[in-house]
Order: structure tokens, then C-alpha cells, then sequence
């Protein structure tokens, strides 16, 4: 039943851009949502669209996977639509129900905010989808590492972060097993009303939460019998080096961003 | 009060990349008060098996009969079920949760609508069952030794009174003594109470001492099924799928290969001893 749902939803294929290196996507990834800010018109959008559709194609990733994270926001999606449809101010009134209207300045501010969204989840998705959830974790420790300097404690979050990665699946496994178990026991987790629902969920989070600790337990006993101590002095197995595909896709990127500001300085 | 699995498959995953098929065709029938031994390698299947036997896991293709009943017919009482067939999980202690052990063993019973007092009768006659005795009643169950908690983990199965008790891997990390005494208190259960037993395992030695059938699965196949001598007698080809027979097993055929009368069949340390002893007694007397 819960094994099926997909977390860290990294889709295995053999492209370019699983093989860049992680900071490369992240700064890329930021530098197309700064871009999407920045672009306020048709021509703008243009550059950002063909950039994505680009991407999404380099990336081997079958397009459904993608679409998947856009019904998790459809709802935020339509209520943006709504309310910028018909509560922005504007001078010509195309249409008007009651007391609502629909404006050619609303219609406008809609459409982009709609578009905008869309392609926020899309980009970030192209790089959840390409890249493991540990090499993201390393990447962002790199990246965040000159923070170092103000005393920020960027191996410890990153790894804390990449922990948090791994027991996804293990907790999902867990928690059917449990339910299973108190299932077999009896246990009824989907009748009744709101209250009884809570109540019937303590034999099944008593257990996750105790089963949570000793595994946390387990794993620090385990670190500290590999003498792990922190971050200092550290070395990685596989140690991020950028190679030449990486500068180029940098260099993508740096032209990708120079056309959208010309795009809005130039219109 | 029987079970009666035809055709059963299941399938994880079906039709993506990760689909594995788990059970293939099995067909089987658990009449009333067998104690059953159920073998398997890690993965061939036996963990998903049992959880159709309570219908936890739905059979992608098959039939499931209990007492004649489909139980995947329309408005079929899964709840019922399950109060018939007690299923006992890996590591059954992970499922405790309540602020003592009466409380916990009671969480079943009062599942099956019992009042609180005939919930805890119920309890108490499963602890004694168990071997707990009453000074645990009020104790914290997370405070109990890894054998007692798997105990009380079991006790509050057996608290619904199931007419089918079926434990996976019940002595799986236990040490020989806590392993000894669980599967005796279960072997008494299933001569004392005439319940019907199903013991998975993966080891031979525990369940050749207690079980009068063995079925053993195989890559979600039954490989063989039938008493516990006729399945040994295949040792060479249970090795080849990761199993072994009993160590008796093997001392036997290698005398029988080397020129004495045994008995090969024997399956318990008990009978391979009576067996050596009375060809050595044999010869002691012609040489007289």
C-alpha cells in the first residue's frame, strides 16, 4: 500500500545532465526561477521556454514525470489564477459579472503568474529528477561551504539533510509493516469520524516514533564506532570536480540569463 | 475451519520497472489443528504468503477459502478473518505501544469488541500461555528483555483467540535458550488448545523437532510439501536452494553410505540416536 508512493523521485537514465555535477543544476536551477522574475513579457517568456523545453530534452526524463509534481499545485495554481483574474485593477473591462471583473491587465498578470508556476515546478523538477538525493546534498554543502567563514555549520545541516534523504523510504517501509502488524491485530485505520481516526493512529505512531529512535540510536552508535567527528578535515570518496561539460554548461547558463535581461532592458 | 489457497499469484509492482513476482501459482490446503512448517530462503516468498492467509496482502490472480468462504468475495468480513487467523509478525515487539503489557495484550481482544474485563481474562490466560507471569501485568513493555517483549508481542495475538495462529520468524534474533522456550510453549499450545500452526522459518533444525508438515517455498513456488521425513530425503536439492536439511540428516546418509543398517529418515536428534544405538546393539549381539 505506501510502498508505492515515490519520494525523492530521481528517475535513473544515462543523459548529460545526470552526469553534471550537481552545483552546476542548483545554480542553474536558481538562475532560471531569478529568470523567470525578471522576464515580464512575451519575448522573455520565449527565451525561458525554449531554454526549458531544451532541458526537459537533454534531461531523458519522460515528460509525465514532470507533469506529476504540477498536481501537487494545481490547487495553489487555480486559486492564483482566480484571484489575479478578476482582482486586478485595470483600464479596459472585458468582462464583468456582478461585482467582478475581468480586466485586460488581469488577464495578462494571470496568464504569467499561471505560466511562471509552471515553470518554476518544471525547472526545479528537471533537477530533482536528474540528480540523487545525495549528490544534491553534497552539491549544496560545497556550494553553502564559504559560509563556513561566518561559523554556519554547513557539513553537519548537509548532513543531517542527506540522513533525512535516506530514512524516507526505511520510515514508509516501517509504518506499513506496523500497520500491517496492528491491522492483523484488529486495528481499523479508516473508519470513524475525525477524532476516532486520530485516536486509532496512536498504535501506529508509538511504534514508528520508538522505532525512529533506536534507529537513530543505531546509526550514531554506528558513526561514532567509524570515528565520525564533523566536517573538519574531512575527505570525500568521490569528491566534486567540475569538468569541462560543467563550464559549458555554465557558460549556457551565464548566455541563457544575458538574453532575458536584454529581453527586458532592450523592450 | 480450513484454508485453502488455489492459484495464487502476486505480483509487486506490476507493469513497471521494479515488478517482481513474489508468489506463482500456489495451491495449498491447512486443514483443522496441523502444526505446519513453512521454509523458505530470504525472498522466496513466505513473509507475502502468510499475509494472504489473512487477507493483509490481496492475491493478484487466485482464490483464498476459509471454511468454504471466498474470501475475496463481495461484503466477505475481512475483520472476522483475521480474528480467526491470528498473524504473528517479524519482530512483533516493534508493534508495542500501550502503557503496560495487560493493556497492550488487551489492544486485540478489545478490537474484536470485547468489554475491557473479559479483554483482560483474555489477556491474562494469554500470558500464562506465553509463560508471562503476573508481576509483568503493570510493567512497561519497553522495559522488558528483547525475548519477554517478543512474548507479550505474541501473547496479544493469541489474546484474540485465533483458530489459525500463524508466527513468522518468531525465534529470528533470539539466543538458543529464548529459542528453545518459545517454540516448546507454541508446540504446547498446539497439542493443549488444538490450534492450528503455521512456523516459518529458515531453519530446518528448529521446525524438524516440532512440525508434522513442511512445506518448502522456493523462488514463490512450493517446492515440496509433506512430512517432515519425505521432504529431508530431498537434502541434496534443498541445498540447492539455500537450504539444508537437519545435521542428523547428513550423519545418517553418510553411515547408510558406508555400510550401516540406519534409519535415514529420522529427523530428531532423539530418533537419529535411537537408530545408531539399535545397529550398534545389532552387532554387539552377533558378535555374541
Amino acid at each position: 500500500m505506501i510502498r508505492d508512493i515515490t519520494l525523492g523521485q530521481y528517475y535513473p537514465a544515462d543523459s548529460i545532465l545526470h552526469k553534471l555535477d550537481p552545483r552546476v543544476k542548483l545554480v542553474t536551477t536558481i538562475a532560471f526561477l531569478v529568470a523567470l522574475f525578471v522576464a515580464d513579457d512575451w519575448v522573455g517568456y520565449l527565451v525561458a521556454t525554449v531554454f526549458l523545453v531544451a532541458v526537459i530534452k537533454l534531461s531523458r526524463v519522460p515528460f509525465h514525470f514532470m507533469v506529476k509534481g504540477l498536481k501537487a499545485i494545481f490547487f495553489i495554481l487555480l486559486i492564483t489564477l482566480i484571484f489575479n483574474l478578476f482582482l486586478t485593477p485595470g483600464d479596459v473591462v472585458l468582462v464583468q459579472i456582478w461585482k467582478l471583473k475581468i480586466t485586460d491587465k488581469g488577464l495578462h498578470t494571470a496568464i504569467f503568474m499561471a505560466i511562471r508556476l509552471i515553470y518554476l515546478i518544471l525547472g526545479s523538477s528537471v533537477m530533482t529528477l536528474t540528480t540523487t538525493p545525495n549528490d544534491l546534498t553534497d552539491g549544496l554543502e560545497k556550494l553553502m561551504s564559504p559560509l563556513k567563514k561566518l561559523h554556519v555549520p554547513v557539513h553537519e545541516v548537509a548532513m543531517m539533510m542527506s540522513i533525512a534523504l535516506r530514512f524516507i523510504p526505511i520510515l514508509l517501509e516501517e509504518t506499513d509493516k506496523i500497520m500491517k502488524a496492528q491491522i492483523a491485530r484488529g486495528a481499523d485505520f479508516e473508519n470513524g469520524n475525525l477524532i476516532q481516526k486520530a485516536k486509532n493512529l496512536v498504535p501506529l505512531l508509538v511504534p514508528l516514533f520508538i522505532s525512529a529512535f533506536r534507529r537513530a540510536n543505531d546509526l550514531a552508535m554506528a558513526m561514532e564506532a567509524r570515528c565520525y567527528r564533523g566536517g573538519e578535515g574531512r575527505t570525500k570518496m568521490k569528491p566534486l570536480i567540475y569538468a569541462r561539460r560543467d563550464y559549458y554548461a555554465y557558460g549556457v547558463v551565464v548566455i541563457f540569463l544575458a538574453a532575458i535581461i536584454a529581453v527586458r532592458v532592450v523592450l | 475451519m480450513s484454508l485453502k489457497l488455489e492459484h495464487v499469484q502476486y505480483t509487486y509492482s506490476p507493469s513497471t520497472a521494479y515488478e517482481i513476482h513474489a508468489l506463482k501459482d500456489v495451491n495449498l490446503e491447512i486443514p483443522d489443528g496441523q502444526f505446519i512448517g513453512l521454509i523458505g530462503h530470504t525472498g522466496s516468498g513466505k513473509s507475502t504468503l502468510v499475509q494472504h492467509l489473512n487477507g493483509l496482502v490481496k492475491a493478484t490472480s487466485g482464490h483464498i477459502y476459509f471454511n468454504g468462504e471466498d474470501i475475496y468475495a463481495d461484503g466477505y468480513d475481512m475483520r472476522k478473518l483475521r480474528s480467526k487467523v491470528g498473524l504473528v509478525f517479524q519482530y512483533p515487539e516493534h508493534q508495542l505501544f500501550e502503557m503496560d503489557v495487560l493493556s497492550d495484550i488487551c489492544f486485540g481482544p478489545k478490537n474484536q469488541g470485547l468489554s475491557k474485563e473479559e479483554a483482560e481474562v483474555r489477556a491474562r490466560e494469554a500470558m500464562r500461555m506465553v509463560g508471562l507471569s503476573e508481576e509483568y501485568e503493570k510493567q512497561s513493555p519497553f522495559e522488558l528483555s528483547g525475548g519477554q517483549k517478543r512474548r507479550v508481542a505474541i501473547a496479544g495475538v493469541l489474546a484474540m483467540e485465533p483458530e489459525i495462529l500463524i508466527l513468522d520468524e518468531p525465534t529470528a534474533g533470539l539466543d538458543p535458550r529464548g529459542r528453545d522456550e518459545i517454540l516448546d510453549q507454541i508446540s504446547r499450545l498446539h497439542k493443549e488448545r488444538g490450534i492450528t500452526i503455521v512456523l516459518v522459518s529458515h531453519s530446518m533444525e528448529d521446525v524438524a523437532k516440532y512440525v508434522e508438515r513442511i512445506i518448502v517455498m522456493n523462488q514463490g513456488e512450493v517446492l515440496h510439501d509433506g512430512a517432515p521425513r519425505e521432504v529431508f530425503r530431498h537434502y541434496k536439492e534443498l541445498e540447492s536452494v539455500g537450504l539444508a536439511a537437519p545435521q542428523v540428516t547428513y550423519i545418517l546418509h553418510t553411515l547408510k553410505e558406508k555400510g550401516f543398517g540406519v534409519d535415514e529418515d529420522a529427523t530428531t536428534i532423539e530418533e537419529a540416536r535411537d537408530t545408531i544405538l539399535r545397529v550398534f546393539r545389532d552387532k554387539v549381539k552377533k558378535h555374541d
